[in-house]
């Protein structure tokens, strides 16, 4: 049973502590293939759409569209189906133990409830953060490639008149790195929300559908709300306050949007309040 | 130590644990019996604080269980062997486990060493058979060193020689002066194993007590006699104060006198005896009867059981 004495003494001696719990996290995250593959994925489609899309915008603009040109969103609108992965991560770190069962092992070796959720979303919002901020920046500069000779077609008159311009910002010009920033900042938030939609759901599937359904279908639905309306409730909807971080511009389309702190604040309350109902039933239910 | 007061758990409308109140000592193996749904995985649960209870309390080693600073020291619990993310291979598992308490990398290479898991340790989980599972469980309970043990049917799924591997796994535990609750639903595999037994069924307490109390109350000692003149045996016997009923075979199996009265009284009598054998009625015997009337799951009895299997 115990062929060196030491090391079994040593195994008494330990206490539980929340460095731990972050460690054990970690590994959980990093030694399961599919997460790893999950953030690939995350970057190749986030990258490759918003090359894609900068690419669209700026070789196909008209006289008309030129106001609402933001050269920085317009470069990683990408985000918007990268958050979908991200939603798939953040929701599967908590319900992939629920459908395996590791939840019992782990809330017995962690009694403490809220701790493992902290320590998971604290491990959580780090990948996906770093895993965000390569996205952003990667999609940023690629984007200014494509704004920095953008083509412009001026279909009035009788032939189309084409010109060039340069379009593009520097991550030097004002606010343009906190937005780039802020794209990283945005996927992180919505990796949390998904956790907590997991947690509170219990199941991969129904997490997964709702908080694609309110990240991604509610702002779609939004469009069709009477014009009256949308002003007022669409800058708050979660992905249009949330993304007013990564935009120069304050408007989308015809609408005002919140200011880029005020926005993704609105945002992160939003992904705090799901987080907080995550804990308290938590902490309440069986397991 | 586990000391559990008045334990109940209820869901919805149906009791799984109703009052129940046991002790298990340091030092032994305690069997923990009872038919299916009987209790047994709620009552470990709530012993680790996985459930909460509707009422009463259960402690392990003076508190709650949630409340130990080295909950991984205190318990080590094999609740699901297929608890396991399949991705995962078993020494990650084990690591992710290892690091909450500040373990190193060299007691998550002794648990698999100790289970026998080394060599398929970096292979993912979900190609392991149930049996491995167990012993992937069985090194997680392990891992901190614990002072308490539960194993929830660790038996299952196990081959011959790992069954062999486990009672000794048990034994040895206890002789460590560990505290080993283990469940199980069949008698015959605490027979050998434990030292105490706590028999629930349908979530109420039947019996705490030792094995060998357990034995000497509810094994009662009969014996089978064949004689060529029952009439007159029976008679004798019955005369002496014994109760007595004939098998289909045609012996007589005789309760309330020892083997030795038995034969006496024949003699005395003039009747002849061919064969006069002191029976046991076995430890499973005695735990089915005890758990009958409380089995959630019954079958009805099958056509021509022999109405002999019925001792009352």
């Amino acid at each position: 049973m115990r062929p060196d004495a030491a090391a079994a003494l040593e195994a008494r001696a330990t206490t539980l502590t929340f460095g731990g719990v972050l460690r054990s996290e970690w590994t959980k995250i990093r030694s399961l293939r599919s997460t790893v593959w999950t953030l690939v994925a995350t970057v190749v489609l986030t990258i490759g759409t918003s090359a894609l899309l900068a690419w669209a915008v700026s070789a196909h603009l008209e006289p008309s569209f030129l106001a609402d040109v933001d050269p920085v969103r317009d470069s990683m609108s990408g985000l918007m189906f990268g958050q979908l992965t991200v939603a798939v991560i953040g929701a599967m770190a908590i319900t992939s133990e629920y459908s395996t069962g590791t939840i019992r092992t782990t809330l017995t070796v962690v009694p403490r409830r809220v701790t493992v959720l902290t320590a998971k979303l604290t491990v959580l919002a780090c990948v996906v953060l770093v895993c965000g901020l390569l996205c952003s920046f990667v999609s940023f500069f690629i984007g200014q490639s494509f704004f920095a000779n953008a083509t412009v077609t001026d279909r009035d008159g009788a032939a189309d008149t084409v010109t060039h311009l340069d379009l593009h910002v520097a991550l030097t010009d004002p606010g343009v790195l906190r937005a780039v920033v802020g794209g990283g900042l945005y996927l992180a938030a919505g990796g949390l929300l998904a956790l907590a939609l997991g947690a509170l759901l219990r199941n991969t599937a129904a997490a997964i559908s709702t908080a694609i359904g309110l990240l991604f279908v509610v702002p779609l639905l939004a469009n069709f709300l009477p014009s009256a309306w949308e002003a007022n409730v669409v800058k708050w909807l979660p992905t249009n306050a949330g993304s007013a971080i990564w935009s120069l511009r304050p408007t989308t389309g015809d609408n005002p949007m919140l200011g880029p702190w005020t926005g993704y604040g609105v945002f992160v309350a939003y992904v705090l309040t799901a987080l907080l109902a995550a804990a308290v039933l938590l902490r309440r239910r069986d397991t | 130590m586990i000391e559990a007061l008045h334990l109940s758990k209820r869901y919805g409308e149906r009791l799984a644990v109703d009052d129940l109140s046991f002790e298990v000592l340091p030092g032994r193996v305690t069997g923990f019996l009872g038919p299916n749904g009987a209790g047994k995985s709620t009552t470990m649960r709530m012993i680790v604080g996985l459930d909460a209870p509707s009422g009463g309390s259960v402690t392990v080693c003076g508190q709650p269980y949630t409340q130990h600073g080295s909950p991984l020291s205190t318990v080590g619990a094999l609740l699901d062997a297929r608890a396991v993310h399949g991705g995962r291979s078993a020494y990650d598992h084990l690591l992710s486990l290892a690091h909450t308490h500040g373990l190193r990398r060299r007691r998550v290479q002794e648990v698999l060493e100790l289970v026998g898991l080394a060599e398929v340790s970096r292979r993912p989980v979900r190609g392991f058979s149930l049996g491995m599972s167990q012993r992937l469980g069985i090194a997680v309970a392990l891992l901190g060193d614990p002072e308490v043990l539960l194993f929830d049917e660790p038996v299952n799924g196990l081959d011959p020689e790992g069954i062999v591997w486990i009672r000794g796994l048990m034994r040895e535990l206890a002789a460590q002066g560990r505290t080993v609750l283990v469940s199980s639903h069949l008698m015959s595999e605490m027979e050998h194993t434990a030292d105490d037994l706590v028999v629930i069924g349908k979530g109420r307490l039947i019996s705490s007590c030792t094995v060998d109390e357990f034995i000497e109350r509810n094994c009662r000692t009969e014996v089978r006699v064949t004689t060529p003149e029952p009439a007159r045996l029976v008679a004798l016997l019955e005369e002496h104060g014994g109760t007595v009923r004939s098998e289909p075979d045609g012996s007589l199996v005789v309760g309330g006198l020892d083997a030795v009265r038995v034969g006496d009284l024949a003699f005395d009598g003039s009747v002849r005896i061919h064969q006069l054998v002191s029976v046991q009625a076995s430890l499973e015997a005695a735990f089915m009867e005890l758990t009958r009337s409380s089995v959630e799951y019954q079958a009805s009895p099958s056509v021509g059981a022999p109405e002999a299997e019925v001792r009352s």
